[in-house]
């Protein structure tokens, strides 16, 4: 029986603000526990929340990009359920007016855009930290602290419509850039900065209906939900082969040893008694707010890559890699102005990231050295092959450490680029002459190349000779002595 | 009666409650005196009448700045039953996983 | 007798102006609660759930002198976080709980020159009507100590009626600062919602609890009000803008006009607060104010509507009391959860007990239409009726409890007959609207009589101005002409 997987994702993201959700206290991590605490979001008695409009303003933010539809008015809600990280043993969240609703998040697929629809997207705040238990003599304790309690989370749901786990590494792979491109928050899995949760069912391939679905937790990297949902695939597909039926469940992903544990069945599922939460007012957001907030969204990653391949005519890779980060996509797009985009595209691509990474740089660091118009100055000079390859990225590597245009470096270092026939032909000549059997060997067709000769003569300048001047003189001059013997 | 002894138990675990057994019907008869008094609201005619929200003009969110309220960590765990390494100290917790 | 010794007999305008002009020292101004009253009555009164002399000797004296509250001692209720003294809302579950900050209004009364002197006594986190259910034992009337006090802010009530102090702070969710007052012969308001701040006050129904005063002068009332009363950046629920202008609260009422319900009590209601109706509405009239018969239902339903969204509220509001971070933690237990169960068991009483699994119920899965959207629902119902109401008067006169004080264990065993004598007092809790209970002359026994004025969103001055015409005339009660004045203490007619 073919199965198709119908899978939906929900995602927490812990949004970049100075201050937690509902209080003053600083988002640090960290730092000794329990030092960015207060009566709020420690839930002590008396203690109120109010809403930090950075939070709010990411949500929206977030929301427009993805085309959702951002309510004028919204609610925050309680989730009510004892735990020992939630200080007030209810969480508060949004249930019943979340501030956005619908919208999709485009992602790249086997080459073809897709567009991921959405449930909704709403504000909450996270949990404090519990440890793994420890043992005190005959006793076993766990410790909880709560300076990441209150921190903002947006909570995102996607519609049950991705089928495979690929797609899931997708649409994972494509938040984490547009978080990063609206400077929401790293995304990162591994730091608990995004996490994620899958929720897996199959259906009979072709069939509309939804079969029985679990819900996968502990999916700790982006590879983690790709394997976790293959195998909870893998598993409901092996299970309904057998006849069996698959139960609904909570299931725990253990990556180490790549397998599911049930963590808790429906018959322990939750009441949340979810209701209006009363401390806080009915968020209303005025129109020329979200105007505002539309009108500061930049253009969105997947725009803009559509655009440097359709504009520029770079091919999807380049497009993809140049739009990975938004201030990469912003050099290289003043690195391509009045240039040939390709070589831009493929200097920053390779070189550029190249630098960034053994350095450990950050776009910024290298932009500040090299700023684009100094950039598009050196690629003019590589355009016209005025600067030949290894000598290019001789320079370039100095363009990182020191200040001067490519002339000024060279001469600095003492460098010259030889690209004059009258320059080059003494060692051309001098070079033929050192390897006459090599020579000979030419002429007749055996076994030496014109590249090695071509090799020897720039190993003999240095680097400096310009490549195509030296083909063009050794063939004049391997004519001239070839039609001479 | 409006709630039984086996719903008082499961509202009691929901809620984090122990009731006596001997105590457990009492309660019920309470709980349902309480509820079937609830049976009043089917007398209000409640055509058109949403649930009340409350929603004041003024500015709802604050700017996302500290406001001088977080604590010292002394402070935090002055009151607390049981403190180690900073923490507070609980039995352990069976589960030990987010839901 | 000195004037310092003397002092507790002052209302706390009085106590202000000696004070600020140095000829009264807010160290003798503590004392003398202490030192005269409390001598003879505390003991059986109870009134007090935490106090020390050095405490109050030490914030006497550090205490502003140039304030208008300058040197008057109060007393807090204990579910209002206080940093020099504990903060146990009258349970266990808090036995010796120090909050590490204060709640704003506290902070306003301080940064206005008043003293704190103690925690009230009260109803175990707010939830009762007689001050019986506190974990410290009950406070007792001082009119009358086989009497309850009312509840839940009881010890605020008897602690200002006997003369402790002058000013106190209580909370009022259904009823808990105005019942009291009534049940002890003196003012108690509860303003429009948002008005006073609940930072700081322990949650029990987060959309009908405020803060509420207590005092023996409807001036003094205005005086605490101005003070306390505006908007607060911690609270999101407080009201924005200034709170309304309480200082013509002696300007009259010349033109005011009052709404008479007499359909509410025409059976169920005591003779004397009818009595006591009577005479104050006539000593509105004779000071200028129209009456306005009129009928009005809040009824049976608004006390079904109260539990249900009161409880729910505070079902999830005391969830947070686990053993964990603050409070009293149960010995022996398992595991975490286990833990919650058995300090939570232990640590509250039945009445507490008993409402959280009423709240619980009415928001579980399955019942949450019926009862609390339901009850929120009626809720707007209600508010439209005072509405309706207000657009044919400025206030209106109605009881603060169907009946005289009752006595101590009457209702503790029948809850539902303990809630059902919240019907008038509830109706403004549930539309957010200011009510003020006035006394109101005594019964033939010699028991205290309330009556109750509300008025629409931000109509606390015309609660004032009306309190103080009944105040002042000489017909309805034994009450103040002036600012000092020699108290009517029970027993001492």
């Amino acid at each position: 029986m073919a199965w198709e997987p119908v899978i939906g994702l929900e995602c927490h993201l812990q949004v970049r603000t100075n201050t937690k959700m509902f209080c003053g206290c600083p988002v640090a991590f960290g730092d000794e526990p329990n030092t960015h605490t207060c009566p709020v979001c420690l839930g002590l008695p008396g203690a109120l929340p109010r809403v930090n409009a950075a939070a709010i303003d990411a949500a929206v933010s977030l929301g427009l990009a993805l085309g959702c539809d951002v309510r004028s008015e919204s609610v925050f809600a309680r989730k009510n359920y004892f735990y020992p990280d939630m200080p007030k043993n209810y969480q508060v969240t949004q249930y019943d007016r979340p501030l956005c609703e619908g919208g999709a998040l485009p992602a790249v697929v086997d080459g073809a855009l897709r567009r991921f629809a959405l449930t909704r997207i709403h504000c909450e705040e996270d949990a404090g930290k519990s440890f793994h238990p420890e043992r005190h003599g005959d006793v076993r304790i766990s410790r909880v602290e709560f300076n990441r309690a209150g921190t903002p989370l947006l909570e995102m749901v996607t519609e049950p419509v991705l089928r495979s786990p690929a797609e899931c590494t997708a649409f994972l792979l494509s938040l984490r850039r547009l978080v990063r491109w609206l400077g929401l928050s790293d995304g990162d899995m591994e730091k608990a900065q995004l996490r994620c949760d899958a929720n897996v069912s199959l259906r009979p391939a072709g069939t509309p209906g939804l079969g029985v679905k679990t819900e996968i937790k502990n999916l700790n990297s982006i590879k983690g939900v790709e394997r976790g949902v293959a195998a909870e695939i893998a598993r409901q597909a092996a299970l309904l082969d057998e006849g069996g039926a698959v139960v609904q469940a909570t299931l725990l992903y253990d990556a180490d040893h790549d397998r599911l544990a049930v963590m808790r069945t429906k018959e322990d599922a939750h009441d949340y008694r979810y209701f209006p939460e009363p401390d806080l007012p009915v968020l209303r957001l005025e129109a020329g707010r979200l105007d505002a907030a539309r009108a500061a969204l930049p253009e969105l990653p997947w725009a803009r890559e559509e655009r440097f391949a359709s504009a520029y005519g770079l091919p999807g890779y380049d497009a993809a890699v140049l739009t990975e980060a938004r201030d990469l996509s912003d050099y290289f797009e003043a690195c391509a102005r009045e240039a040939d985009a390709k070589l831009a595209s493929n200097w920053i691509m390779v070189e550029v990231l190249r630098v960034l990474k053994e350095r450990g740089w950050s776009l910024a660091r290298w932009a500040e050295r090299v700023p684009p118009e100094r950039l598009r100055a050196f690629l003019s000079k590589v355009g016209t092959k005025a600067l030949p390859g290894p000598l290019a990225k001789q320079v370039f590597a100095w363009m990182a450490d020191e200040d001067g245009t490519p002339d000024e470096l060279l001469a600095r270092h003492g460098v010259r680029v030889q690209a004059s026939a009258d320059d080059l032909r003494p060692l051309v000549r001098r070079v033929l002459e050192e390897h006459p059997e090599a020579v000979a060997q030419f002429l007749e067709g055996k076994g030496v190349t014109f590249g090695f000769l071509v090799g020897r003569v720039m190993k003999a300048s240095g680097g400096q000779a310009v490549p195509q001047v030296v083909q063009a003189l050794l063939r004049e001059e391997l004519a001239a002595r070839g039609a001479g013997s | 009666m409006a709630i039984d002894d086996a719903e008082v138990r499961r509202i009691a675990a929901l809620a984090r409650l122990e009731i006596a057994d001997e105590d457990l019907h009492h309660v019920a008869v309470q709980l349902s005196a309480v509820l079937e008094f609830a049976a009043t609201l089917n007398a209000l005619d409640l055509e058109g009448c949403e649930p009340t929200t409350f929603a004041p003009a003024g500015e709802p969110l604050r700017a996302d700045a500290p406001d001088g309220r977080t604590l010292g960590a002394e402070d935090v765990l002055a009151g607390a039953p049981e403190v180690r390494d900073g923490c507070f100290v609980v039995p352990i917790i069976v589960e030990n996983v987010n839901p | 007798m000195s004037a310092a010794a003397d002092a507790w007999r002052l209302s706390a305008a009085s106590v202000a102006e000696a004070v600020r002009s140095r000829a009264l020292d807010p160290v003798d101004a503590a004392a003398s609660g202490w030192d005269g009253p409390a001598r003879r009555w505390e003991r059986d009164v109870h009134a007090v759930a935490h106090s020390d002399p050095a405490a109050r000797h030490s914030a006497a004296r550090d205490a502003r002198t140039d304030g208008p509250l300058a040197g008057v001692p109060v007393l807090v209720k204990d579910n209002l976080c206080t940093t020099d003294y504990p903060t146990t809302c009258g349970s266990r579950i808090l036995a010796g709980w120090h909050a590490p900050y204060e709640a704003t209004v506290v902070r306003r009364l301080r940064e206005a020159g008043g003293v704190v002197v103690g925690k009230a006594n009260m109803d175990e986190f707010a939830m009762g009507s007689s001050t019986e259910f506190s974990c410290y034992g009950p406070t007792r009337n001082p009119w009358d100590l086989d009497r309850v006090p009312g509840g839940s802010s009881g010890g605020s009530a008897a602690a200002v009626a006997y003369g402790l102090v002058p000013l106190a702070l209580g909370s009022d969710t259904g009823g808990s600062v105005r019942q009291p007052a009534a049940f002890c012969g003196v003012y108690g308001l509860k303003p429009t919602y948002g008005r006073l701040s609940r930072y700081g006050l322990v949650a029990f129904g987060s959309s009908l609890d405020q803060v509420g005063l207590f005092a023996r002068h409807a001036g003094d009332v205005a005086m605490l009000y101005a003070a306390l009363a505006g908007p607060d950046p911690f609270d999101a629920t407080s009201r924005p803008g200034p709170a309304p202008d309480v200082s013509p609260w002696d300007a009259g009422v010349a033109g005011l006009r009052f709404g008479w319900p007499a359909n509410l009590w025409e059976k169920g209601v005591d003779a004397p607060i009818v009595a006591g109706l009577e005479r104050s509405a006539a000593a509105l009239e004779r000071a200028g104010a129209t009456r306005v018969p009129l009928e009005f239902r809040p009824g049976d339903a608004g006390v079904a509507a109260y539990y249900l969204v009161a409880t729910a509220e505070a079902s999830s509001n005391l969830a947070r009391f686990d053993g964990v971070r603050y409070g009293r933690r149960a010995a022996g237990a398992t595991d975490v959860f286990d833990l919650y169960t058995r300090t939570r068991s232990e640590g509250f009483g039945p009445e507490v007990r008993r409402r959280i699994l009423l709240g619980t119920y009415a928001l579980s899965s399955g019942y949450y239409d019926a009862y609390y959207l339901k009850a929120q629902r009626a809720r707007t119902r209600i508010r439209r009726e005072f509405a309706a109401a207000f657009g044919r008067c400025d206030l209106l006169l109605l009881p603060t409890a169907p009946t005289l004080p009752f006595r101590l264990g009457e209702k503790v065993d029948d809850p539902l007959a303990m809630y059902l004598s919240d019907v008038f007092t509830i109706g403004a809790n549930l539309a957010g609207l200011p009510g003020l209970s006035v006394p109101a002359g005594l019964s033939p026994e010699g028991l205290p009589v309330g009556v109750q004025l509300l008025a629409p969103e931000d109509g606390e001055p015309a609660l004032l101005r009306a309190a103080r015409a009944i105040e002042v005339d000489g017909d309805a009660a034994r009450l103040p002409r002036g600012h000092e004045r020699e108290v009517a203490w029970p027993g001492s007619r």
